[in-house]
């Protein structure tokens, strides 16, 4: 049997598995970023109203 | 069960099953006579293909759902579902241009069923890049879910392509839409172990999409709220 076709198997596997983790990885990502934003503005918020107390 | 316990089950039991799915198709089932061991792409191709409708399908269905009632977590499952939708509309593409490569000689062409499923790609792609300009959340939600609604007609011409016009890519193979002796029933199985194993795997994901969904609406609103400060 020719080969290529293992070699082309695992590529396909590897592209699966590839764009999933990628994905994966997108969403863990933006979770941690929207996590600061939210804690950064709530923050500014609490500075604010300290100050104005 | 709180969202981030139930994303975890079901990632997790999708990725068991995936490596129970993986043990059978690479140890198990022999090489396709014609095709030799490539053929096994096709365990990814077409479940990822069926997890793609089926979550394009939920996303058209939260679309109506959304123009009716108007409550925002139909508009959180609508763009969860596209975007898991589209992950694995790649992973369709992906794996069925490698292993027309070698079945084919040639990685791309554009008959029937592989040009509608470039089009739904890019009609799903087009979903996120406009929700991406409307930052009224309440105009996004509305326009979104008309969207998402008439967008799953190319969904289903994609489904029906290979019915309706019969050119490069194969025909129904599956029992459910020949009527059977077109396919070996352990391969029949086994696509659709992948097909669920895929699903939990999307549904844990349309889960964590939700949540972050959620987390950018609270973002949105602290913003106005400290701009209105």
């Amino acid at each position: 049997m020719d080969d290529r076709n293992f070699t082309f198997l695992f590529y396909g596997f590897a592209a699966a598995w590839g764009i999933l983790a990628a994905y994966v990885v997108t969403l863990a990502s933006r979770e941690s970023n929207l996590k600061r934003q939210i804690e950064n503005l709530k923050r500014m918020l609490e500075d604010k109203e300290t100050s104005k107390s | 069960m709180p969202r981030p316990i139930l994303s975890s089950a079901l990632a997790a039991a999708g990725g068991l099953w995936l490596i129970r799915n993986l043990h059978v198709v690479t140890l198990q089932l022999p090489d396709e006579a014609a095709q030799g061991a490539v053929y096994r792409n096709l365990f990814f191709h077409v479940p990822a293909w069926f997890t793609c409708f089926t979550a394009f399908a939920f996303a058209g269905l939260a679309g109506i759902a959304y123009i009716v009632r108007k409550r925002m977590v139909f508009d959180t499952l609508a763009v969860a579902c596209v975007e898991a939708g589209v992950a694995f509309t790649l992973i369709g593409l992906a794996t069925g241009s490698i292993w027309a490569r070698i079945i084919w000689g040639i990685w791309w062409t554009w008959d029937a069923r592989l040009t509608w499923a470039l089009i739904t790609c890019l009609v799903y792609f087009g979903y996120l890049m406009l929700r991406e300009s409307l930052d009224d959340p309440t105009s996004r939600a509305r326009i979104s879910a008309v969207f998402s609604t008439f967008a799953f007609v190319s969904v289903a011409i994609t489904y029906k392509s290979i019915e309706w016009w019969r050119t490069q890519h194969p025909g129904p193979v599956l029992d459910f839409r020949t009527g059977g002796g077109q396919i070996d029933k352990a391969m029949q199985s086994a696509l659709y172990h992948n097909w669920g194993a895929l699903m939990l795997i999307a549904a844990a994901l349309v889960l964590i999409r939700m949540r972050q969904e959620d987390s950018r609406r609270e973002l949105e609103a602290l913003r106005r709220y400290v701009h209105a400060q």
